[in-house]
């Protein structure tokens, strides 16, 4: 056992907790120490690796550890992580901590509700730590049954309508994921579920590999709201509990694009190839159609949730561009799309707190009355739209480089359009600032209102340092997913 | 005659051993039908079945060398033996659940009987699983079902119970004479009945696919299948809850496997016919069961359309006809019973307290009954193939199974299924944890034999995915093709 299995260990040992708790001060408690304890072991992670790689590791995952599982079936309990994992690693703890600090005065039933949520995040760390395809799997799958009951109890609006859709959708994608799994295994010959394994035999036959990859990818896509199958993503969104918008849209949705790269185009290169036109057009699509639809939405959560659809599309759309530079680019958007996108949900749900609407039109001149998140809602405003200094401009700057590099006018024409998602972001993003933050207060309700607590600067300012942090000094982080993305991309290059 | 061969079935003698120290016990202490002491009825408590059948479980519990008696009648295989201790723990799971139910009024001086009833069919799937000829097979497959048809008019004064008993023998019987007829017309064509020597003999000529049709009828009713399934929905909701979670579980799970080992043994030269029989079989089963299932407003109708479609999923192992797909299937039948049993204990229990067995009627029941809505969803969860629950082990292995055996577009239509599942598996969650309810059932404790029953139940649920080294067991004894 290494110390990636901790990632498994702790959230264990926080449900354990959760589950002997009695009284909201022990619940508390066993949240914040084990979310904070994630999130050390995710910047001790961080260190450890780039460590060992100046050391001279060479190895494309490291800290690896197999445990044979079911050998009649080869099903091993295996880990390791290479930069793109220990990104993503980084990314899932510092939501799971802002968002246990976000849902601080949730009620009722506040012990179910961190049960589940532990439970949630346990599906997402054990995915990104994964590279046994059933391993992988499996917390790709525990990652999602949670989310029925935190919509359906916890959430608002028409929640048991979303939540009911979000997890028949998702589970509709991961039922293509598993015959894809299933294809890929037994089309490599049925001797290993071990990704780098079977990436190195290389050997599923090109009629297959165009079988099982659309399927594959098609599973994994449904969740990074691949178009047309995003539509549970806005009213999923809309309806889940502040916390659970922010790892939903925060981290799960980037299991779809790094299940598309690692297991999808890892795993089937040539199909990727051949096919991977068709899904560049649906990726484009969904850029162009988010930002679109974000435009005329009056619904705050509706707003940010088509956002989403279109950065997310973004990243499957620079992975397919199957080069180093875009493929580096994707991994940054997920991760700056990750924080930013979980900061506007925390920034959402803590004015709904407090003004019980979402409707733009309702709300005026919020700057006055609670300064600290209107800042913080600018700030968040400013990364979406990448704006230099934040992680957005980073990420969108390599994608479209990277694209670019492309001669063929079908690569630039694509591109070309998806850059134009950049300025239909600043067109909805400024008029949302505009509409809820300036001008003068015409609801007398609002006027009472109270700023951030304690717990909620917390969250908000910790969101906003990462997204700077990653803006400011984006070089280390860039170099060691970089370093990560050649041997895939290269097994893509024919 | 060599009479030492009976101890060749060591296992069916101490379960006929088992039965008769029960009918004894309850020969001597049995009560008088009115007795006037409500509070410590006399007769034969829970534990002492309970006790017996642990102990004939852990006796048997070690696979053997494979034998055989009365020269090939009996046949003893190692995977038997698993199989075997897979349904006795389900029946110590249903006898820990009767418990409440036996101490009522109306059924407490005849309890003696369920035991017997309960253990009589229990012994006939034993000699239909270890048959090695077609009568054998026959007469396991009689005691297997008349016995139950008394189980399920054991409420005999309840309207609905007797007419689900009479339901049972009727569709019972019809499908005995087809399986029967089946045979017959096997034994005419090849003049054998013992299953060694039949594949040798076996052509493909038409009046053998003739024969396979009648016989796999005859046992589709048994599994209840689509379109064998019409007596099911209404013999479920008709015998008493803990009956019908027996029938729904061990009587499925045996027939199902007893199949199996017949396709493999005797009509493994006509893969080619039976694989296709099967392939529409799965298909309209799971398919027609699920859609069923989502128009259900009788938590007991609703379990019986959910147990159809587990019966097509089950079938996916048998399909494969390979090694893998044996021990796919058995490990498939252990986890499903766990979480069967799961909710019919639930079921049960709630049925025993306040008669309410509707779904809306379990609207809030997380409010006051927290634990019963916790060990249901996870029953739920586990039946739906969630993880980490064991359901999703067992289906990720039965569509491996037969996915390899090239099955690919079965195994999607499959999955396609288990979204619908899915969904009516979650409208009974979501009764549970979201609607909200102005009277809910009432907050109760559960007695001590249904807690162990829903520990059992529980720890088989969390634990049986993760323990690999039972499904590892499993795979070492299973044959195929």
């Amino acid at each position: 056992m290494n110390f990636l299995s901790l990632y498994i260990f702790i959230p264990l040992l926080m449900l354990v907790g959760l589950w002997l708790a009695k009284g909201l001060k022990t619940v508390r408690g066993v949240m914040v120490v084990g979310s904070s304890a994630l999130l050390m072991l995710s910047i001790g992670l961080v260190i450890a690796y780039l460590s060992a790689r100046h050391a001279g590791a060479a190895a494309e995952m490291l800290f690896r550890a197999e445990m044979m599982w079911y050998p009649s079936l080869h099903i091993a309990y295996s880990v390791g992580v290479d930069g793109i994992s220990v990104a993503m690693l980084l990314l899932s703890s510092i939501i799971v901590f802002t968002g246990t600090f976000v849902s601080w005065r949730l009620k009722p039933l506040t012990k179910e509700y961190f049960l589940w949520f532990t439970l949630l995040a346990m599906g997402v760390f054990g995915f990104f730590i994964s590279i046994d395809l059933f391993t992988m799997f499996m917390f790709y799958e525990v990652a999602l049954i949670p989310m029925y009951l935190l919509i359906g109890v916890w959430g608002s609006g028409p929640k048991e309508y979303a939540a009911m859709k979000l997890t028949l959708m998702l589970m509709g994608g991961s039922a293509l994921l598993l015959i894809g799994i299933l294809g890929i295994f037994y089309g490599s010959g049925g001797t290993t579920m071990n990704i780098l394994e079977i990436a190195k035999l290389h050997n599923i036959p090109l009629a297959q590999q165009c079988i099982w990859f659309p399927i594959t990818f098609l599973g994994f896509g449904v969740l990074g709201a691949l178009f047309p199958f995003h539509t549970w993503s806005p009213d999923g969104h809309a309806s889940a509990p502040t916390a659970v918008s922010m790892l939903h849209a925060g981290v799960l949705m980037k299991l779809g694009g790094y299940g598309c790269f690692r297991v999808a185009m890892y795993l089937m290169p040539e199909a990727a190839n051949q096919m991977g036109w068709i899904f560049l057009i649906l990726t484009g699509i969904s850029v162009v159609y988010g930002a679109f639809s974000a435009c005329v939405q009056t619904d705050l959560k509706y707003i940010n949730a088509y956002s989403s659809v279109s950065h997310c599309g973004l990243v499957l759309f620079a992975l397919l561009m199957m080069n180093r530079a875009a493929a580096t680019g994707a991994v940054l958007q997920m991760l700056s799309h990750g924080l930013t996108t979980a900061l506007f949900f925390a920034l959402i749900g803590m004015i709904y707190g407090r003004t019980h609407t979402r409707n733009i039109n309702e709300m005026r001149g919020l700057m006055r009355i609670m300064p600290f998140l209107s800042v913080g809602f600018v700030l968040a405003g400013l990364a979406n739209l990448g704006l230099p200094g934040f992680s957005g401009f980073v990420a969108e700057m390599t994608i479209f480089v990277g694209s670019f590099q492309h001669f063929d006018a079908f690569h630039r024409v694509l591109t070309i359009i998806a850059c134009s998602s950049i300025v239909i972001t600043a067109v909805y993003i400024l008029r949302l600032i505009g509409k809820i933050l300036y001008g003068t207060c015409t609801n007398k309700a609002h006027l009472k209102l109270s700023d951030a607590t304690w717990e909620e600067r917390l969250a908000v300012i910790t969101l906003i340092c990462c997204m700077a942090g990653l803006g400011l000094a984006p070089s280390w982080i860039s170099h060691m997913i970089s370093n990560s993305v050649g041997p895939i991309v290269s097994q893509l290059i024919p | 005659m060599d009479y030492s061969q009976f101890l060749n079935m060591k296992e069916e003698i101490s379960l006929i051993t088992v039965i008769l120290i029960l009918f004894v016990v309850d020969l001597f202490i049995a009560p008088e039908e009115k007795s006037s002491c409500k509070k410590y009825p006399r007769g034969m408590g829970t534990l002492l079945p309970v006790v017996l059948l642990t102990i004939q479980t852990l006796i048997n519990i070690v696979p053997s060398a494979p034998v055989e008696a009365f020269g090939g009648m009996y046949q003893y295989v190692p995977m038997q033996t698993i199989i075997k201790t897979v349904l006795n723990i389900g029946t110590i799971i249903v006898f820990l659940m009767a418990h409440e139910w036996l101490n009522r009024e109306d059924t407490y001086f005849k309890r003696g009987e369920f035991y017997i009833l309960t253990l009589s069919t229990l012994l006939g799937m034993y000699f239909m699983i270890s048959a090695g000829h077609f009568l054998m097979f026959f007469i396991g497959l009689e005691l297997a079902s008349v016995p139950m048809a008394a189980l399920a008019a054991f409420d005999k004064y309840r309207h609905h119970s007797a007419e689900a008993g009479a339901k049972y023998i009727l569709t019972a019987l019809f499908s005995s004479a087809l399986l029967l007829f089946g045979i017959s017309m096997l034994y005419g064509t090849i003049g054998t009945l013992y299953f060694s020597d039949m594949p040798a003999k076996l052509d493909g000529d038409m009046l053998q696919i003739m024969a396979f049709v009648f016989f796999f009828s005859g046992m589709g009713f048994k599994i209840s299948l689509v379109p064998f399934h019409l007596w099911t929905a209404d013999v479920y909701e008709g015998a008493p809850v803990v009956v019908t979670s027996y029938l729904s579980v061990i009587s499925k799970g045996s027939a199902a496997f007893v199949l199996m080992t017949i396709l493999i043994k005797v009509f493994a030269p006509m893969v080619a016919q039976w694989q296709e029989v099967l392939f529409w079989i799965i298909t309209i089963s799971i398919t027609i069961a699920n859609l069923f299932a989502i128009r259900q407003q009788n938590l007991k109708r609703f379990m019986a359309f959910s147990a159809i479609s587990q019966a097509g999923y089950i079938m996916l192992g048998v399909i494969s006809g390979s090694a893998q797909g044996m021990s796919a299937l058995v490990y498939y039948i252990l986890v499903y019973l766990v979480a069967n049993l799961g909710a019919f204990a639930v079921i049960s229990n709630i049925e025993q307290r306040s008669g309410k067995v509707e779904i809306d009627d379990y609207n809030g029941l997380y409010q006051t009954n927290p634990k019963l809505s916790f060990l249901m969803t996870l029953a739920l969860f586990s039946l739906a193939g969630i993880p980490p629950f064991a359901g999703f082990f067992s289906k990720f292995y039965i569509f491996m199974a037969a996915f390899h055996s090239g099955f690919h577009l079965l195994v999607f239509i499959a999955l396609i299924n288990t979204i619908i599942s899915l969904y009516y598996y979650l409208l009974i969650v979501k009764a549970m944890y979201i609607n909200q309810n102005d009277a809910p059932i009432a907050t109760f404790k559960s007695d001590v034999y249904a807690k162990t029953s829903f520990a059992i139940c529980l720890v088989g649920i969390v634990g049986l995915g993760f323990v690999s080294i039972i499904y590892q067991a499993i795979d070492q004894l299973a044959f195929g093709m």
